[in-house]
């Protein structure tokens, strides 16, 4: 087997609360293969962010990396110096977020921002990095880039601004795209083309994908496979299409199940939702064993107290449930 | 046939925004000649991206924003420009759910407070009378009457959110508004809040207008469902001629746009639009979805579309609405 792009090893991250640290995220490992699309699926405050960010290596205090291992080709990257990791990051690994207009820096024309790019990763002078910045918004579709190239960020719209974050990101040609939520703060039909243009660049440059959502049809419709987060745990991976047909841990089920789905009425009625009791837990008041055993319908003694192991599902699935098979 | 509880005949809802001296004044289109009707017990569904007016259409619809043009009829209260509505009345029979249960409840009154004072304010003194409507209201929105005393801190969102339905309903109105009910809420608590709704709609007989861009929950709870785009109403019907057999070319981009990972939906991918939502202040001519449209002819930058009908009760803004799918 090749050695994966990213390999993440029992992942752990420390948040430190006044006087007491909590685990905020806990034994998260997964593989990412080169050129791979996987997706980081959960709900607010289940940790999906911070792992994106550690990735990075931008968690920054209350957050630690208090445990675990984070191979990028090879080569561990979690304790590399800070100057090591500048160089990585934009150059290797590369990462957009939510919110572009709070991503982008008010007072630089995008152009400038894009070029900047290439003249600290690969010694380009400014002349030569403006040129490519316009070839750069030309490919994210940005109309009339020789223009757009001296606006401010202010002065374009959201999608626009997004279009601009994916050009800086994808500058350099990463291997990998760490994308957090990367449409959720735009209208629906201009995620869709968004998404588009992300998979397809990304496709043509080979780059791999870390897809964070709360959005479980997105993810699987982008990415080739899917993890899903709960508490600061990952509670199943699987196959994008096998996650939608088979889920397998009592929370995917049942975030599929509740959810509104197009067709569904036209085809059997409307139905009651079926609902997940309860609410997530609150960092401070995890719950022993299995996180999710308050809200479990499957619950017995036994995920009251020990957390349940990974057990294998087929094509390199994982789920953690004691009640699984 | 039952009189409508509300109607709309050709609403307009202007703002001038600008400075006569820094590039001149302008208006604003928000709402631009809406014609609609709600029936008692009707769930009508108004779908739009974000600044195509639905917000500013509900709150001239609560009697908040005078119509520039048009008039409306509120449970036979008749309200124009010159003729403003009777505020206490209209907080009798319209009532709203805001989207964001954090931001909508007053952080310094306990629930108790927040549904005591809408009776007291419209002359239900007797204080045993207030506090069994209180309760009673509370049991309805799944809340324990020991609950009553606590502050809108000390609850979940799922549970603001039930505040907050319980303070739109304690005065018994015949319509809500529902503004995105469930779109800031942890995706595992949506359902629960979808299905209270839907019980109280048939236990106290509501009518609702849901707004929303999720289609899967507007499909889901809807009889009818209105398009917006830009000020206007471009697509309306009933919620299975809209899904199933959608007649404008934006209805179906914004289908096209949810992921669907069932493929289920009876639209494909290639219906997407392009490009972004044009500003209010300054829409194309003709047909205002035409820089966006992939059904784009001469004649719709020429003139703008009757709102004719495709069948009994189902009328598009198209040119094309016949040739469409």
């Amino acid at each position: 087997m090749t050695t994966p792009l990213l390999k993440v090893e029992n992942l752990r991250i420390a948040l430190a609360g006044d006087g007491v640290t909590y685990d905020a995220v806990e034994n998260v490992s997964f593989e990412i293969g080169r050129g791979e699309a996987f997706g980081l699926v959960g709900e607010s405050g289940c940790g999906k962010s911070i792992t994106a960010l550690s990735v990075m290596g931008l968690l920054r205090r209350p957050l630690s990396l208090a445990g675990g291992r984070i191979i990028l080709d090879g080569k561990e990257i979690q304790n590399v110096s800070a100057a090591e990791m500048r160089r990585l990051r934009g150059k290797r690994i590369a990462m957009i977020f939510q919110e572009p207009m709070t991503a982008l820096n008010p007072l630089s024309p995008v152009g400038r921002q894009i070029a900047e790019m290439f003249v600290l990763h690969e010694g380009a002078n400014w002349n030569e990095a403006m040129d490519r910045a316009e070839d750069a918004l030309r490919q994210v579709r940005v109309p009339s880039p020789e223009r757009r190239i001296k606006d401010y960020p202010h002065q374009l719209s959201g999608g626009m601004r997004q279009r601009v974050m994916i050009a800086i990101a994808l500058a350099c040609g990463p291997d990998l795209l760490v994308a957090d939520e990367p449409t959720t703060a735009l209208d629906v039909t201009v995620q869709a083309e968004i998404i588009d243009l992300m998979a397809e660049l990304c496709a043509a440059k080979g780059t791999a994908v870390l897809m964070i959502s709360h959005d479980l049809g997105l993810v699987a419709n982008m990415c080739q496979r899917v993890a899903v987060m709960y508490a600061g745990r990952i509670v199943e991976s699987q196959v994008a299409d096998a996650i939608f047909a088979t889920p397998t841990h009592p929370y995917t089920q049942g975030l599929i199940d509740s959810l509104p789905r197009l067709g569904e009425r036209a085809r059997r009625g409307r139905q009651k939702l079926s609902e997940i009791s309860g609410v997530v837990p609150s960092i401070a008041n995890y719950p022993a064993g299995c996180r999710f055993n308050p809200r479990c319908p499957a619950v017995t003694d036994v995920c009251r107290t020990i957390v349940p192991e990974a057990t294998p599902l087929p094509a390199d699935g994982v789920v953690r449930c004691h009640h699984h098979g | 046939m039952a009189e409508p509880l509300l109607s709309l005949d050709d609403l307009a809802v202007h703002f001038k925004v600008g400075n006569a001296l820094a590039g001149g004044i302008k208006t604003l289109k928000a709402v631009d000649g809406v014609t609609l009707d709600v029936k008692p017990g009707e769930c009508l569904g108004l779908v739009g991206e974000s600044g195509c007016g639905k917000s500013t259409l509900a709150l001239a619809i609560m009697g908040l924003l005078p119509p520039t043009r048009g008039a409306m009829n509120v449970d036979g209260q008749q309200i124009s420009g010159a003729t403003p509505p009777d505020r206490m009345k209209m907080a009798r029979t319209v009532q709203m759910v805001f989207q964001d249960p954090y931001a909508s409840l007053n952080p310094r009154q306990t629930v108790r407070r927040t549904l005591a004072d809408p009776l007291r304010l419209h002359g239900i003194t007797d204080k045993a009378e207030v506090e069994a409507r209180v309760i009673d209201m509370m049991a309805k929105v799944g809340l324990r009457p020991e609950q009553a005393d606590r502050y809108p801190h000390e609850f979940s969102g799922g549970q603001r959110q039930r505040i907050g339905i319980a303070r739109a309903l304690i005065l018994k109105p015949k319509l809500v508004l529902c503004d995105e009910p469930v779109s800031a809420l942890d995706v595992s608590i949506r359902a629960q809040i979808i299905n209270l709704l839907l019980e109280l709609k048939d236990e106290m007989g509501l009518a609702y207008i849901m707004i929303s861009h999720d289609l899967g929950v507007v499909e889901h709870v809807s009889d009818r469902v209105a398009v917006m785009y830009l000020g206007r109403i471009v697509e309306q019907g009933g919620w299975q001629e809209i899904f199933e057999n959608p007649r404008h070319p934006y209805t179906r981009a914004l289908i096209a746009a949810i992921p669907d990972p069932f493929h289920r939906a009876a639209i494909s991918a290639d219906a997407k639009a392009r490009g972004e939502i044009a500003s209010a202040l300054n829409p194309p001519s003709g047909c205002h979805f035409n820089p966006r449209c992939p059904l784009k002819a001469d004649i719709c930058t020429a003139e703008y579309p009757a709102f004719g009908e495709v069948s009994p009760g189902h009328r598009a803004a198209c040119h094309f609405r016949d040739r469409v799918g």
